[in-house]
């Protein structure tokens, strides 16, 4: 598995760490809601096919990275930077 | 012919006079010093199935979604626990191509946490009496699992998870460095090692199955039992009456049912989505496994290392069957990649620097239905009809005989059995976790 880091260029699987799926939303810090406290800690969507997210390029540039990636081929569909990503 | 080489075994496992009259006439496999004998003579060219090839009937009593092991034990339970023999048990490919024949056969019981020591515990109970309940030689070997401590505090660690274990009832012991060099010869003891080995913790009844015998044995038990093995049966919906599941929609037709079962282990996500299920606490990981050339015989047991991940044992054929981490990254694909391979061929050779030019003979990979805490999941729901099994992670095989009975009564009573009723789908949103290494919702740690 190549990771197109777009920072880097295409890096080999072994430098980068995989920080899970990108598809939950992070209540605000503030907030009571018990229901989206639990849908973002512990459930998935685990979808069988394209998957947002998140990687870091911890063996090169240490970016956080926003993929998509087909569960099912591991084709990486698309690689934004997580900051931007997250506008 | 080694006809000779196999007549002990034959002796063993002939089909006791009071069975055999009950299936004189049935055209089903049975295996005995004569049968072998017959089919020596005749080529091997009549033997019988072991199990029928029927096809859908349209209505059941209840449906298993899932030929792995866990649907067939749960099946086989159903009807003899149960007296439920009106099941379908539904297998997308052929029977034994999941999980239940990717593993690397280990059964064990050391947990610590009390719910979890309970349910693995009565596992054991099961395994150390399947050849015998099947009359199908699952070649059960308790050869003993030994974990070893590194350091310290994991001896410490190893020491509370023993006196867990006998408190409620299971066997360990705590093994120092001397008794542990010389239970396994092969083991690299030397003080220069990178991770130098203390102790151990051995689970003396732990060890190691035939796992494809699993599946086999199951089947034929469920079947000769009335339950319908429907293999090449894929589910591709869920028939529902307002919420209630009523059936299921397959290639090979729609069929209903009073109850739906679900154990499809890493396809938890997709089969569940049908049903219109689109969050579980459950994320999909591939886990790899290894089989080495076949070596003079080297490791008596199933050795665990404790400075990394990774357990090894070695098979009758002398084959070293080992694996360690998953890859780590959420997948479908039965596959994994290169560096988890170098990772795991490494800590082997930590442990046994002398297999340093062995060579891998194959390796593969199956995919893990990874729960958030790293413990199963086995309740009614959840919708009205529908019954679910996952969240094996990556101990799935050991739990089969315990994981079907608990599922079996969960089907038939519509309600938990004491030994299951912690594994509830709602405990994630409840903050009553089972979480054995204490590692929170990360599904690649546990």
């Amino acid at each position: 598995m190549l990771i197109a880091c777009p920072y880097c260029g295409p890096r080999d699987l072994s430098e980068f760490t995989y920080q899970g799926d990108a598809n939950r939303t992070r209540p605000n810090p503030m907030s009571n809601d018990q229901s989206a406290w639990n849908a973002y800690v512990y459930e998935r969507v685990n979808p069988a096919g394209d998957h947002r997210e998140f990687w870091q390029h911890s063996g090169g540039c240490r970016a956080h990275l926003a993929v998509i990636r087909s569960t099912l081929t591991h084709e990486i569909k698309s690689v934004a930077f997580a900051r931007e990503a997250a506008k | 012919m080694a006809l000779y080489l196999r007549w002990p075994a034959g002796v063993i496992y002939t089909v006791p006079q009071s069975q055999r009259f009950i299936r004189a006439g049935t055209r089903m496999a049975e295996y005995s010093f004569l049968s072998l004998l017959r089919n020596a003579l005749s080529g091997n060219e009549d033997w019988k199935p072991a199990w029928r090839k029927p096809d859908p009937r349209p209505t059941y009593d209840v449906i298993v979604i899932g030929g792995g092991g866990h649907g067939l034990s749960t099946a086989y339970y159903l009807a003899k626990e149960h007296g439920i023999t009106n099941v379908a048990v539904l297998e997308k490919g052929y029977l034994g191509s999941g999980n239940v024949g990717r593993n690397t056969t280990i059964v064990r019981s050391n947990y610590l946490l009390p719910e979890n020591i309970r349910f693995y515990e009565h596992s054991m109970k099961l395994w150390e009496n399947l050849s015998h309940d099947l009359n199908y030689n699952v070649m059960f070997s308790q050869r003993g699992v030994l974990n070893l401590a590194h350091t310290p505090a994991q001896m410490d660690e190893h020491a509370r998870r023993g006196n867990a274990m006998r408190h409620e009832g299971g066997d360990a012991v705590l093994l120092g460095r001397e008794e542990v060099a010389r239970m396994v010869p092969g083991l690299d003891m030397s003080a220069s090692a990178r991770f130098p080995v203390l102790g151990g913790l051995l689970q003396p009844r732990a060890g190691t199955a035939r796992h494809d015998a699993v599946a086999w044995g199951y089947a034929r038990g469920a079947d000769r039992r009335g339950v319908d093995i429907l293999e090449n049966c894929e589910v591709t919906g869920f028939l529902r009456e307002g919420e209630r599941v009523v059936g299921v929609t397959t290639t090979r037709g729609e069929i209903r049912a009073k109850k739906v079962a679900v154990a499809v282990a890493g396809s938890t996500g997709r089969v569940m989505k049908l049903a219109g299920i689109d969050n579980l606490p459950i994320e999909s990981h591939v886990l790899q496994a290894f089989v080495s050339e076949s070596l003079k015989p080297l490791i008596n047991q199933v050795v665990t290392f404790g400075g990394g991940h990774l357990y090894v044992s070695q098979s009758d054929k002398g084959g070293l069957v080992f694996g360690g981490d998953l890859d780590g990254y959420n997948t479908y694909a039965q596959r994994g990649n290169l560096p988890l391979v170098e990772e795991v061929m490494s800590e082997l050779l930590a442990m046994f620097p002398n297999l340093a030019r062995v060579r891998l003979l194959r390796s593969w990979g199956g995919v893990m239905d990874m729960s958030m805490d790293g413990s199963p999941i086995i309740t009614p729901g959840p919708l009205p009809g529908m019954f679910l099994n996952c969240g094996w992670c990556y101990g799935g095989f050991k739990a089969t005989p315990a994981s079907g009975w608990c599922f079996a009564h969960t089907i038939a009573r519509g309600e938990a059995h004491p030994l299951n009723a912690a594994f509830t789908l709602d405990r994630f949103s409840r903050g009553i976790l089972i979480d054995e290494k204490g590692q929170g919702a990360t599904p690649k740690w546990h």
